[in-house]
């Protein structure tokens, strides 16, 4: 088998232990939770850290709870524990969704979702999710925390706005009435990697779409939030013209490149299709509840 | 570095570098090459073990992440002599063909039986969707599938008798 | 004297012969105690690594191996000069070519050997990898296998003394090219294709690894390895390396899947063998898979053009015209007068008038390969080929697919027939398998539901092929490998308790032979299987025979326990006579007991005439003591199992994603030893063909750059696309066969894939006009068909 080189490693005891530990030690160093994106690419040899410092033990940031208006997602919380909770799935089904078809049930007993977020691969499906369900994530650094909106968190391609000395530490969700979600995606077998994706979340008050978030996987250099597809939308009523046209921005509005899952005229078309599919599902979801 | 690991129920000590990963610390363990490896990148489930009880791939965990944590491999299957149901129903429904994916196969599926314990039947793709995380590239999955069902089964048989 | 109630009773349960008999092999793997080649450590081994070419072609400028020397954990790193030494800086390929163990001039694909480290263990081997230096020229490289023939592609073998060009094996012929002409000129119907069978790869889930050990005091050297022919691989080892044949063994241990990977030798064993040689140590080297998928034996890889005519509603010719890409170095494996395999088997199921095929060989800057993952050699290509040119035929006569071949089979009544390329199929009824297989899809409810579908804008397909493969080679006036004869040997000792051991040639990666051949002496001598030791993957312990592949264990290792049980049973009733003061004519033969005709209380059980036979009373006059007989057996033919196969499918129309709903295939394998086995085969074959069909493919860039050399881009179905496979039978016995047993090994990888790929164009045909689509039938490849632009894989 392929093996990792050399590292240092050492296990936090807590939040402020494993910050001033990245503090310290510096770009060489790497937060490792699941370890399912990042000992891969070790073992691939396309990443090297010298250190690593495993925040495992870091229970208290394993949880989904309500806080007042907001669902609060801990960064350590697994794709199981995402996959299994009633919470999310009363509130923001979207995330049950993604979780079924995303890697597979025994990698889901070990990714996080602050690991899948700070990867920021194109492809997550996560970051497609919590984009279009108006997410904000928590950045704790030495000097403290701050908070930031999912569209300045995707940076740019495996780059996001979690600084040197950072640690993303939680995601908090808007609770908010007419809630509907929905997660579609398209993939060459169980557990690949999205070909496509796309995330819808509408909030549906009196008849009209009141807000609506929808981002995509896998079709640009990170994820793409669909801004102008969610201006169209913001304020009507629904209709399936509405979402065929929001298909459309969707298809033009992408960025894929061609590559082993497809080329970009089928991505385009995908991503037309899926946020049309979610759109209808998310709405469906969100007059379902209201009735 | 000095790590200690609980496999089977025992603790297992070894000084290790940091980068060795739970697969060859287990393999390298006396009479634990029961736990396979098939890829580099994660997919083929070969390596399942479990992890406080629930199905990890040991190739994509660090040993030294693992002291403080019961591991299980498929060799504490077996008790006293006497196989589990699920080892035997791989048995009853030819399940098994080269036998590589088959210690992943179980162990995803002890944990599978174990977690719907006393809960209703497991359906089809249940069963499927639970060992989507491995490969088996002789059996085509319907055996498998099937002994899984015969383990919950006579499962229920042996809880029943107990 | 013993009576037939002493005989051990004989249920389904626990067959004493043929039957569903649960394997004997399965406790040791489902208690993880199975001993494949990584399980093994040896006291003082060392771990090897290989480095591997980043370039498709370069030549090599130098190489730098004073870095990795320099590392604490390493003793030596090798490389073709120090090999060359040795006189093993190439090695014979079993197609007559040579190939590189370690690359000198220059490489010739991506992820060629280069150098192979040696140090104490496997994490420092893989490090000591990134401290060799190679400086490289890189060269333009050749991937597309109809270009490897333009007068300016680059040179690939100009390590061969008068190659030119990068013809690998000239235009291989078969059929009658006139007699076709004229069955084209006078046909009704005509259709022509395009058709590529993609490069896949077996990928059994153990890669291909080896732990050799030289005793350099005593010359022994002791080789572990997974492997499916192990006498075949120790011969050329000892004429490769200059050493004994008789001081070398090779153990196969269990190994995790073959499907034609674990056949040819590979450069690194080479390496590990001397290794040891030199360092006097074991050396292990277990490849990972990223080397597994870029350079061991890939499958197919055939550029296929055809021709298929029809007159008077019935197929009549056939053309075809194909480029093999052979890869960089010839290393396919076939008997030796078949170097296309067996694809001129591509005149398929049917009675033509004429047909005619023509293939070459071409040299790639890609991997060495092509006959491997359950092909039959390239059956599985042939059958592709002509089920896919039988569909569009059907579409273009507007016939029904199955109509189409039930009027053109080959008849019951025309058996043993021969077809125009020269084979003589012995024996078949080949519209009753494809009744059975309509019969169990429900063909006819399926159609009905499909024209529901389509008024609904649904898109479902129905996908039939129908084979006939040759196989178990073979005989040995026909067939040889490296001038080897594709003979198995059994030996059957029975020991005085009456319990046995037979030692047999044919090597299992799973096929369940430690059950299945002891349930054949047990259905020929009634020594119940579980009384009888079936020995198998140690060249010093069984006797010398051509392995396990292409289908052959029960056509030719089963033919020959079948034989040598039958010399022991003769031997027995001999014994028997003296035993019961009668002549041995007199006696007749119940399972397990020798008895006078009339009277059946006077009787000789089989493990009394085995302790007769050690005991120091009387023998037959002549006659040596013990029970015990020797086979080497030569199949005077090949089998021809056939089988019918039905996919249904069912496509998204707006996201092309396939899926499997349903597949049913009935197959034809003769007598079945035990049919739970064949059953698990032929599920796992059909598993393959639906990744084949649908997700596998090793494809490159114009660079040579493998794109798919790990799991995450080698797609192989999990549980989840798999349908629940519905199987059926027919019983057709193999006329020339002790048992009436063919292979079948590799019959649902024949099958699968032409029956999906019908399936998928039967959905698109009406509504988009689709009239063919290359494999694999990806969500991206089937969209772009769906808007009238299908592309071929690369």
């Amino acid at each position: 088998m392929q093996t990792p080189a050399s590292f240092e490693y050492e296990r936090a005891t807590s939040v402020e232990g494993a910050i001033a530990s990245l503090g310290r030690l510096g770009s060489e160093a790497r937060i490792i939770a699941g370890g399912h994106s990042l000992l891969p690419m070790m073992k691939l040899r396309l990443a090297s850290p010298e250190h690593l410092i495993d925040i495992n033990d870091l229970t208290e940031l394993d949880f989904i709870r309500e806080e007042g208006d907001e669902i609060r997602i801990g960064a350590l919380t697994r794709h199981v524990e995402l996959l299994t909770s009633e919470l999310l799935a009363t509130h923001f089904p979207l995330f049950r969704d993604a979780e079924q078809v995303i890697a597979d049930p025994v990698v889901r007993n070990r990714g996080t979702i602050g690991g899948s977020l700070c990867q920021a691969d194109a492809a997550e499906d996560l970051s497609a999710v919590c984009s279009a369900a108006k997410a904000k994530v928590v950045i704790r650094g030495a000097d403290g925390e701050r908070v930031v909106g999912m569209e300045d968190f995707h940076v740019g391609p495996y780059m996001t706005a979690v600084g040197a000395g950072e640690m993303l530490t939680e995601v908090r969700l808007p609770v908010r009435p007419g809630a509907g979600s929905a997660h579609e995606k398209v993939e060459r077998r169980a557990g690949d990697w999205a070909i496509a994706a796309a995330s819808a979340a509408v909030w549906v008050d009196g008849g009209t779409i009141a807000d609506v978030g929808i981002a995509l996987s896998a079709v640009g250099l990170t994820t793409i939030h669909l801004t102008r597809a969610e201006e169209l939308l913001r304020g009507k009523p629904p209709s399936e013209d509405l979402f065929v046209e929001a298909g459309e921005i969707a298809s033009a509005d992408c960025s894929p490149g061609a590559d082993g899952r497809g080329p970009i005229d089928y991505k385009r078309h995908l991503a037309g299709i899926l946020t049309r599919r979610a759109l209808t599902r998310a709405i469906s979801r969100a007059l379902h509840q209201e009735a | 570095m000095q790590v200690t690991i609980t496999i089977n129920g025992e603790p297992v000590s070894r000084d290790v570098e940091p980068r060795q990963l739970l697969v060859h610390f287990i393999r390298d363990t006396e009479g634990l090459t029961g736990t396979h490896w098939g890829c580099d990148t994660s997919n083929c489930g070969a390596c399942v073990v479990l992890m406080d009880g629930k199905p990890v791939k040991s190739c994509t965990t660090l040993a030294v992440m693992c002291e403080g944590h019961e591991i299980r491999t498929v060799e504490s299957l077996e008790v006293d002599g006497r196989l589990d149901p699920i080892q035997q129903g791989f048995h009853e429904r030819h399940a098994l063909q080269c036998g590589f994916c088959t210690p992943g196969m179980l162990m995803t599926a002890r944990a599978l039986l174990d977690e719907r314990a006393g809960g209703p039947p497991l359906t089809e793709h249940e069963i499927r969707t639970a060992i989507s995380g491995g490969i088996c590239r002789c059996t085509g999955y319907k055996n498998i599938v099937s002994a899984v069902q015969w383990a919950a089964e006579h499962q229920a048989g042996v809880k029943q008798e107990a | 004297m013993a009576v037939t109630e002493n005989l051990p009773s004989q249920t389904t349960e626990r067959p004493i012969g043929f039957g569903r008999l649960k394997r004997k092999e399965d406790e040791r793997f489902i208690r993880g105690k199975g001993t494949y080649l990584d399980d093994i450590r040896l006291p003082g081994m060392v771990h090897g690594a290989i480095l591997r070419s980043p370039y498709a072609h370069a030549k090599i400028v130098s190489i730098d191996t004073a870095r990795a020397l320099a590392h604490p954990n390493v003793a030596a790193v090798v490389t073709a000069k120090d090999l060359e030494t040795l006189g093993l800086a190439w090695m014979p390929t079993i197609s007559y070519d040579t190939q590189a163990v370690l690359a000198g001039d220059k490489v010739r694909f991506q992820g060629q050997e280069v150098a192979f480290v040696i140090a104490t263990d496997e994490y420092s081997a893989n490090d000591a990898l990134e401290l060799i230096d190679v400086e490289y020229e890189p060269l333009p490289a050749i991937v597309n296998a109809r270009k490897a023939l333009d007068p300016d592609a680059p040179l690939i073998r100009d390590d061969k003394v008068g190659q030119s060009d990068n013809l690998a094996s000239p235009t291989w012929e078969a059929g009658d090219g006139a007699a076709t002409d004229r069955a084209f000129a006078e046909a009704d119907t005509i259709v022509s294709r395009d058709i590529i069978y993609p490069r896949c790869h077996p990928a059994p889930l153990e890669t291909c690894g080896m732990i050799a050990d030289f005793n350099p005091e005593t010359g022994q050297l002791d080789i572990y390895n997974g492997n499916q022919a192990p006498h075949a691989h120790r011969t050329v080892y000892a004429h490769v390396a200059g050493l004994a044949e008789h001081m070398i063994r090779i153990r196969c241990g269990d190994i995790g899947g073959g499907f034609g990977n674990k056949v040819p030798i590979y450069p690194g064993y080479v390496c590990a063998i001397a290794g040891s040689i030199v360092a006097g140590v074991p050396v292990k080297w277990v490849e990972n898979r990223s080397e597994n998928l870029m350079s061991t034996g890939f499958a197919r890889d055939y550029v296929m053009h055809a021709d298929m005519c029809s007159k008077d509603g019935k197929i009549t010719g056939l053309r075809v015209d194909v480029i093999a890409d052979h890869g960089a170095f010839d290393s396919t494996a076939q008997p030796t007068k078949f170097p296309a395999g067996f694809f001129h088997i591509v005149c398929g199921s049917y009675d033509l008038d004429a047909s005619h095929v023509k293939v070459k060989a071409v040299y790639t800057n890609k991997a060495p390969g092509g006959v491997a993952y359950r092909c039959s050699f390239r059956i599985t290509e042939a059958v592709y080929l002509v089920e896919r040119m039988v569909d569009a035929l059907a579409l273009e006569m507007k016939v029904d697919p199955i109509e189409l071949r039930m009027r053109s089979f080959i008849a019951p009544e025309q058996f043993p027939y021969e077809t125009t390329t020269g084979w003589t199929y012995d024996s078949g009824n080949y519209a009753e398998t494809m009744r059975v297989a309509m019969d169990i899809a429900g063909y006819e409810d399926l159609r009905r539901e499909q024209a529901e579908k389509r008024a609904r804008g649904e898109l479902m397909g129905v996908g039939v092929a129908f084979f006939t493969e040759g196989v178990g080679a073979g005989p040995r006036k026909h067939m040889d490998i490296l001038g080897l004869a594709m003979n198995d040997g059994a030996d059957l000792r029975v020991h005085p308790s009456g319990q046995a051991v037979v030692s047999i040639s044919a090597q299992t990666q799973g096929q369940g032979h430690e059950t299945t051949f002891a349930q054949i002496v047990a259905e020929e001598l009634g020594i119940p299987p579980e009384d009888v030791q079936v020995r198998h993957g140690d060249t010093d312990r069984s006797p010398y025979g051509l392995g396990t592949y292409g289908s052959r264990s029960t056509p030719v290792s089963g033919a020959a326990v079948a034989v040598v049980s039958r010399k022991v049973r003769d031997k027995a009733r001999l014994i028997a006579a003296t035993m019961l003061e009668t002549r041995p004519e007199d006696l007749t033969w119940e399972k397990g007991r020798w008895f006078v005709k009339g009277d059946p209380e006077k009787g000789a059980l089989i493990e009394d005439i085995a302790l007769r036979a050690y005991s120091g009373e009387a023998m037959p006059e002549g006659m040596e003591g013990g029970l015990d007989a020797q086979v080497i057996y030569d199949p005077p033919n090949l089998t021809y199992p056939y089988g019918a196969y039905i996919a249904v499918v069912d496509i998204d129309p707006d996201t092309a994603q396939v899926t499997v709903r349903r597949f049913i295939a009935v197959d034809d394998c003769g007598v079945r030893i035990n049919p739970m086995v064949v059953d698990g085969q032929i599920h796992g074959g059909l598993a393959e063909g639906v990744g084949i069909a649908l997700m596998e493919v090793i494809t490159f860039d114009e660079e040579g750059n493998c794109l798919n050399s790990s799991f995450m881009d080698y797609l192989i179905p999990t549980a989840l696309e798999c349908p629940d496979f519905e199987l059926g039978e027919t019983v057709t016995p193999c006329p020339h066969h002790p048992l009436g047993a063919k292979g079948v090994g590799e019959s649902p990888n024949v099958g699968s894939p032409p029956a999906i790929v019908n399936a998928i164009i039967d959905a698109l045909h009406e509504t988009h006009g689709v009239d063919h689509v290359d494999m694999p039938c990806t969500p991206a490849r089937v969209w772009a068909a769906m808007q009238g632009r299908p592309e071929p894989p690369q």
